[in-house]
């Protein structure tokens, strides 16, 4: 052993096979890859740079004097190293990713393509907009199918992700309430929200109010009611719902909302599920953000970055933030300052982001949405149903539906009902699956059910690929009722890494890499 | 000494007008390994039921509620190296802070041992 | 569609497996009063030859920095990417892979996190990073919100240093959560007298250096004047090749470093996506918000990396939460580490000391033109000059001419009009002589 330095810890020989024991811990194409910090030197680099003309330093009393200790690769050993760490990663590319509420599909690399042409890549959101009229037409563009798609009148695109959304949101309903001269202190949240949700209201000051949850999951119209009065600000409310169902009386819960005098937030995070099937607009949402990460694709890239518009109702448009475009005449016109919006019924709440938003998802967003269009679009949305509704049937007679076998929407909900008494939790579960090549579906996520398994496919898997995923549950849960769980207690026992101490690493956190003993002085 | 608890699953062990304070052993195998507990600033005072403390596992962070009110004099530094030490020992080492009571009254209305175990049993 | 897989025959055979005769027999729950039959004004589907017309035409209506003289900073900036870091960065692993909620397959993404957070850390000589946030602009608003949680006090003091955006970020979301800001006027000189602003009930004192005005400032003042009443130092950058050849933060006294990665690894792209940088003390660091890896070792005690801390985030504390901020900047920050990692300590010295010799050169040019004044006596790589006209209508005369002047901080800042004659001005390692010439020429004409 080696210790904490150095290439990890071969495995001790007692307790492992032999056959795994291998001289270097690699086993075939899994290569164990030490830190750069380990491997790397301070005088390393990848990079030929000119040496600087000379000049009289202008850094006043601020010149650096202590060395940096970064490590540097050349070329080839900066490849070698990222490409066998990329090489521990499960990737949408390698098999299905059936995260439920997270929306893993296909990502075309047609859109990777066009987001690098210089006419995107190499402009500066300061430049004078006369030099970048078709950034503009792009956002404007874009800004147009999304108003299109969700039946809504404005869209605020700043927002970087999609909590980051939900507080624009928010803060638009702040506003809007205080052009009203009203300051609302409730805002109504279902149990089975996302976390998101009841974090973004408390972060703008409003006591989040919990709805519980009907037998079926869904919104009980009732108990929104009675939780309606004149303090109450919003409601956050996601359709189709985190438990896969469409809340069939959205409607009516909206228009009990609208007579409180209060708003209704969508959280757009199953938005793709209905896609030129139904428009928020029609079902009475005041806001919703969009994932363009999930909804329409633009990569998830291991944790973001995402991006996350808001689409706005009449009521709320005139207090969406800077900047926006205003179209005169069909003519995009970027509004960035208050000084611009003077003389119109323009509001705007403020700013989240300096420049303009994730401009590098729009491009790919609306790359997408033209490849798709409106019939692809909407065969996207039926097909991502289509194969949740298909993984139910294939499943439902051997794992638990807490809600009862009924069609869902673009993802399934099991519990862990049928792990009862077995000693498998959904956490095995869910390690076992790693061992056959899959990762693992949402789990215990909603909160409101006991273990959950969220599964959402998404369209972008075939009918083999499904076929094989059921097939390889339905071995998993037979193995379980057989009690053969010593591969599920002890999973994962073939991927890169065995299950992690999470305990250790929160009880005593090491955040950074220590050197042994410092680095030499910088090279130069 | 005796020994009191609450139905938020603390306890409170009288010694003069102090009161030293902590979670009970139930409390710790529900929350599973703690893993970092924030614990308030001496000669803070509580109202009864003011929160005053957060306990940390790994997967959830949970408030702790003053079972009674009174002045921190002391509280158990120990635990912010080694929050272990509730898990291993919740109503011994793992004690959380000693108050001053305001009220020693109180004290008699919490539940005792026999109350509290019997109270577990309806959960 | 050519990225939807199943056949209509596969349809069917799945909606037979189903036990439905149509697909909207899956949609039966939807109101029938909003169903749509299709959506209007939107066109059906293109191939791929198609949409990459569009799209190449709409790119071409824009002006590529790259294709004329270009001199534009004000929290952007221009830098080489040197091509690995993006075949690194388009890697499917990397690419199509999720936040690694599931560790023992995510080890590529845990791994190069951990890595970039050392590199924070070091780079800004701090004791802890986090695994990045969405930009400098929000990281430096949750450096605000988490001042003022460990102080418990509300009031944050802005230099007026600070990006202008950057400031209306902080003060939209201190508005929003209660919070109150005092802003000090804008600073194109370096004249303030931030040590008069602070108190005892400030939680944190915000400072840019270099300055949104190219300024470098000390911040060791600020920070012992902060200290001495209990407040905390928050310390923003917009520019971290800077820390190329400046004293970082942390060696200044700084509590809580925020700033904008976008220079190393990240194109320009408009303003997004970008990379926020944070960075803290020890002992802050479970106040720090966003998501954060760290070590720990598997059942067979080999080391390996998780998502910790996560007790903080929404997740699990919902409306307790630190933040309610989810995503990092993943992708981002990988392509952070991978150019920082070809650059080295090395690589990163000489490209900071390239970037300061082409701004000393051009700052020597400009001095000498008639009309126009440079108003720094420190900088790193951009600077601010004061023109005798309106510096929008010059900045556009001058795009109208092919060159791409700099920031006119009207644009930022049109009610001010100390600051309608000031343009921001950067160079980096790609300016060239010529470049330098053209602006040169065209601003003597200009102010003529």
């Amino acid at each position: 052993m080696k210790g904490d330095l150095g290439r990890p810890t071969q495995a001790p020989a007692a307790g492992a096979a032999m056959a795994d024991k291998t001289f270097t811990g690699n086993r075939g194409l899994q290569i164990e890859e030490a830190l750069l910090f380990e491997i790397g030197r301070s005088d390393g680099s990848g990079v030929d740079l000119p040496e600087p003309p000379d000049i009289d330093q202008r850094l006043g009393g601020q010149a650096r004097t202590a060395a940096l200790n970064l490590a540097g690769l050349s070329e080839p050993e900066t490849m070698r190293h990222y490409v066998r760490l990329s090489q521990k990663n499960y990737a949408i590319d390698s098999g299905i990713f059936p995260l439920g509420s997270c929306t893993m599909k296909h990502n075309p690399r047609l859109n990777e393509k066009i987001v690098r042409m210089p006419g995107y890549a190499d402009i500066h959101p300061l430049q004078p907009t006369s030099t970048v009229e078709g950034a503009l037409a792009l956002i404007a563009e874009l800004a147009r199918w999304l108003t299109e798609m969700t039946g809504m009148a404005a869209v605020a695109m700043s927002p970087k992700a999609g909590a980051h959304g939900e507080l624009c949101g928010m803060l638009t309903i702040v506003e809007a309430l205080a052009a009203r001269g009203e300051s609302r202190t409730d805002v109504l949240v279902p149990e089975s929200a996302h976390g998101t949700n009841p974090a973004t209201a408390a972060t703008v000051g409003y006591r989040v109010v919990d709805i519980p949850a009907r037998d079926d999951g869904s919104v009980d119209p009732r108990a929104v009611a009675e939780r309606l009065h004149g303090n109450v600000a919003a409601i956050m409310l996601t359709n189709p719902n985190t438990a896969g169902y469409f809340e069939r009386d959205v409607i009516e819960i909206a228009e009990a909302v609208h007579a409180a005098g209060a708003y209704f937030y969508a959280d757009g995070a199953n938005f793709n599920a209905i896609v030129g099937k139904a428009r928020p607009g029609d079902l009475g949402v005041d806001a919703m953000h969009i994932n363009l990460h999930k909804t329409f694709s633009t990569p998830h890239g291991g944790g973001g970055p995402g991006a996350g518009p808001v689409v706005l109702s009449e009521a709320l448009a005139p207090f969406a933030p800077l900047p926006f475009i205003r179209l005169d005449d069909g003519k995009p016109h970027l509004v960035e300052t208050m000084a611009q919006t003077q003389g119109t019924s323009e509001r705007p709440f403020g700013r989240m982001t300096a420049f303009h938003g994730q401009m590098g998802m729009f491009v790919r967003a609306l790359s997408y949405m033209l490849s798709h269009g409106a019939d692809g679009m909407r065969q996207a949305s039926e097909d991502a149903v289509l194969n949740a509704n298909y993984i139910r049937a294939g499943l439902s007679d051997l794992m638990s539906l807490p809600y009862g076998d009924r069609p869902c929407m673009h993802e399934v909900l099991f519990d862990d009902g049928f792990l009862e008494d077995s000693g498998v939790s959904t956490l095995d579960f869910a390690k076992a699956m790693i061992d056959e090549g899959y990762h693992p579906m949402t789990m215990y996520f909603p909160l409101v059910v006991h273990g959950a398994m969220l599964i959402e496919p998404t369209e972008s898997e075939s009918k083999a690929s499904l076929d094989l995923f059921v097939a390889t549950l339905r071995d998993l849960v037979m193995r379980v009722q057989r009690k053969e769980t010593e591969g599920f207690t002890s999973g994962p026992r073939l991927a890169p890494r065995g299950r992690l101490d999470e305990t250790r690493a929160a009880r005593q956190p090491r955040l950074k890499w220590q050197p042994p003993e410092p680095f030499s002085d910088a090279a130069e | 000494m005796s020994t009191r608890y609450t139905p938020d699953h603390e306890w409170v062990r009288l010694d003069g007008d102090t009161a030293l304070i902590g979670i009970s052993n139930y409390a710790q195998e529900q929350l599973g390994d703690i893993v970092f507990i924030e614990l308030p600033e001496t000669g803070k005072m509580l109202k009864k039921g003011d929160e005053f403390a957060v306990v940390e596992s790994v997967k959830a962070a949970s408030e702790v509620f003053a079972p009674i009110a009174g002045e921190v004099v002391e509280t158990n530094d120990a635990l912010t190296s080694d929050p272990e030490k509730v898990n291993a020992s919740a109503e011994g080492d793992g004690w959380f802070l000693k108050l001053k009571l305001s009220d020693p009254g109180e004290f008699e209305s919490l539940m005792d041992q026999e109350a509290y175990l019997a109270f577990l049993e309806t959960i | 569609m050519r990225y939807l897989p199943h056949s209509d025959e596969d349809r069917q055979a799945m909606l037979a497996r189903i036990g439905v005769e149509a697909i909207d027999d899956l949609f039966a729950e939807v109101p029938v009063a909003a169903r749509l039959d299709g959506l209007d004004n939107i066109p059906d589907g293109r191939s791929e030859l198609e949409v990459e017309r569009i799209m190449s035409a709409m790119a071409r209506r824009n002006v590529a920095a790259g294709s004329v003289p270009f001199f534009l900073g004000a929290g952007a900036y221009r830098h080489h990417i040197p091509a690995t870091v993006d075949h690194v960065i388009q890697r499917s692993e990397f690419l199509t892979s999720y936040t690694p909620y599931q560790p023992e397959v995510a080890q590529g993404t845990l791994q190069y996190l951990f890595e970039f957070q050392t590199q924070m850390a070091n780079l800004t000589a701090m004791d802890v990073a986090n695994a990045s946030m969405y930009d400098g602009s929000t990281a430096t608003a949750e450096a605000v919100l988490m001042a003022h949680r460990l102080t418990r006090r509300d009031r944050a003091v802005l230099s007026g240093s600070l990006h202008p955006q950057y400031r209306d970020v902080v003060e939209t979301i201190s508005k929003a959560s209660g919070k109150r800001t005092t802003t000090l006027p804008a600073d194109p000189t370096a004249q303030e007298d931030l040590l008069a602003a602070i108190d005892q009930d400030t939680s944190c004192v915000v400072v840019q250096s270099p300055s949104f005005y190219g300024h470098l400032i000390d911040l060791r003042p600020i920070a012992d004047k902060a200290h001495a009443v209990g407040a905390l130092l928050v310390s923003v950058f917009t520019e971290i090749v800077a820390l190329g050849l400046v004293e970082p933060p942390g060696a200044q006294g700084a509590d809580i470093v925020a700033g904008e990665g976008q220079s190393i690894g990240n194109p320009l792209g408009f303003g997004g996506p970008y990379v926020g940088l944070f960075a803290t003390r020890d002992r802050f660091v479970r106040q720090m918000p966003g998501r954060v890896a760290g070590e720990t070792v598997d059942v067979k005690g080999r080391r390996g990396f998780v998502l910790t801390l996560s007790t903080r985030e929404q997740h699990i504390r919902r409306d307790r939460a630190t933040s309610n901020i989810c995503t990092n900047a993943g992708l981002c920050a990988l392509a952070f580490t991978v150019h920082m990692t070809l650059l080295g300590e090395r690589g990163l010295t000489r490209l900071a000391r390239l970037n300061h010799a082409h701004a000393v050169e051009l700052s020597d040019a400009l001095a000498a033109v008639p009309g126009l004044t440079v108003l720094n006596d420190t900088f790193f790589n951009e600077f601010a000059i004061r023109v005798n006209g309106e510096a929008a209508e010059i900045v556009d005369l001058l795009a109208s001419r092919g060159v791409l002047a700099g920031v006119p901080v009207s644009r930022l800042e049109p009610d001010n009009p100390d600051v309608r004659d000031v343009i921001v001005v950067a160079a980096t390692e790609l300016t060239t002589g010529d470049d330098r010439r053209a602006l040169v020429s065209a601003l003597t004409e200009a102010l003529a």
